[in-house]
């Protein structure tokens, strides 16, 4: 497994296969429906987000987060949530921010998939409900912002070691490996 | 556990801490009929990808249950289901518990108000939690519960199809409705089908089925078929785990039916992720067996 250290620059984002098995060291940030509503509405009336978005690893990730009494958090199960809800909000999100590498389940459209081409920028799928594992992978939490928006919805910032396994199923070139298999069921099916 | 494996447990236990027990069991331990399909996918998958997925999936199943954490961070909707002798007061029992496990378990808070998205924060509020209420004349208690994730949740279908329409339509809405879902639902999981019924019946009937075990057989041989051959052609599909290809899809497919009007062909899907998380307690007078599936 190749290890990918973030924060990722184009040149490592568009050397990366489709199909390449890779994890994350280093600094990645959960969004999933509510983190990216507010920040496009935030950017429409001028008001400030967060600066940790900029050329950012993004997770599409709910976690469970537990407080100790001293008020530090830490990570109980984090898998990936389903990135297609993201669909309509993801393109302009990656152009705005320069997203470097989405991390999520299930794939995404064909517009997020050339959004990804423009900017360079991948989306590695994590194996959905792996959730103890991928916690593991987050070693700790350096940040949350948005909390207003519930322990699920928030932007939480963790420093990463060793996430994975993630696969490239989008790559920088707008490939898709959903497409593929899409294309390769309809014709199984087909047969039937 | 599977029915015949089940644990038994002497009384004295309140409700409340048996519903808890429930909750904590299904979080962390994953149903022995769905460890043992997924372990026999991994042994036939060819693919690497796919190979890969199953890999990452048992080792997590592993650690969650040894380290007694939920096996997936979206705990999901507890589903509940009560059957055989009970009164009104089991409602309050189930709210305490899922409050208490909301914090202890601990199970993320994942209800929110459907207009204005504010979470209750305690896994609570309107109409929740979720309680389908059997009552039979036998002489015990039994509180079942599944927890239902939305990326699987989200992936309902019903559709009223006409009687003209007739089997080859419901295989082949069943089929649609697995393969347009691709990974989102988490593959490879349990179909759970609903055909005939009225409209809201139907999906019950569909969800209902998650709940039997997958070595459980259907009585009537005309559903036993039915269900090997949709098993086969979606699983001949190649959609594979997390839909990234491989030759497992579903690890299982459930059907119930019920009479419906002569003018009506319902049928309705709802998907299982491979965390079809359940949990079963059966109380009578003398002791609890705990066990991790029913045939509703």
């Amino acid at each position: 497994m190749k290890t990918l250290y973030s924060p990722l620059d184009e040149k490592s984002v568009r050397s990366l296969k489709l199909g390449d098995i890779v994890s994350i060291t280093g600094p990645v940030y959960t969004g999933r429906d509510e983190v990216h509503i507010r920040a496009l509405e935030y950017l429409d009336e001028g008001k400030e987000v967060p600066q940790c978005l900029k050329e950012a690893v993004l997770y599409h990730c709910g976690p469970i987060m537990v407080e100790d009494k001293e008020g530090k958090w830490s990570v109980v199960a984090a898998g990936p949530t389903t990135s297609a809800r993201m669909n309509t909000l993801e393109p302009r999100f990656i152009r705005e921010f320069k997203i470097r590498a989405i991390i999520g389940k299930g794939g995404m459209s064909r517009e997020v998939a050339e959004a990804m081409k423009e900017v360079g920028c991948v989306y590695l799928a994590a194996t959905g409900g792996a959730a103890v594992s991928y916690a593991e992978g987050l070693s700790r939490v350096t940040g949350r912002d948005w909390a207003d928006l519930g322990m699920p919805e928030a932007l939480w910032h963790f420093e990463t070691r060793s996430l994975g396994p993630l696969v490239v199923a989008i790559d920088s070139e707008g490939n898709s490996l959903y497409d593929k298999v899409r294309e390769k069921v309809a014709e199984n099916l087909s047969k039937q | 556990m599977s029915p015949s494996d089940s644990m038994v447990v002497k009384l004295p236990e309140p409700t409340e801490k048996i519903i808890e027990n429930l909750l904590r069991v299904a979080n962390t331990k994953i149903p022995e009929d769905i460890g043992w399909a997924l372990e026999a996918a991994a042994g036939w998958e060819t693919n690497p990808t796919a190979q890969a997925q199953l890999g990452a999936i048992l080792e997590n199943v592993r650690k969650a249950e040894h380290m007694y954490k939920p096996m997936c961070q979206d705990t999901g909707i507890p589903i509940f289901y009560v059957r055989g002798k009970f009164d009104s007061s089991i409602a309050k029992d189930i709210t305490q518990a899922v409050e208490n496990c909301t914090k202890s378990v601990p199970m993320r808070p994942n209800t929110v108000d459907p207009i204005i998205r504010v979470n209750s924060g305690n896994n609570l509020g309107l109409g929740m939690p979720c309680i389908h209420y059997i009552p039979t004349d036998d002489d015990f208690t039994e509180i079942s519960v599944m927890l239902k994730g939305a990326g699987s949740e989200n992936m309902t279908k019903l559709k009223m199809l006409n009687p003209s329409d007739g089997m080859e339509g419901v295989k082949k809405f069943i089929i649609d409705s697995v393969i347009d879902a691709g990974g989102r639902p988490c593959p490879p999981g349990i179909v759970g089908v609903g055909i005939g019924g009225t409209a809201d019946e139907c999906v019950a009937m569909a969800k209902r089925a998650l709940m039997e075990p997958l070595d459980m057989e259907d009585p009537d041989p005309e559903i036993q078929a039915l269900e090997e051959e949709l098993f086969v052609k979606i699983n001949s599909s190649g959609l594979g785990p997390m839909g990234l290809g491989g030759d497992t899809t579903v690890l299982g497919v459930k059907v119930r039916k019920a009479y419906c009007h002569i003018a009506s062909l319902p049928v309705a899907v709802n998907i299982g992720c491979w965390a079809t998380r359940r949990a079963v307690a059966r109380i009578t007078d003398s002791d609890i067996v705990y066990s991790q599936g029913v045939r509703l």
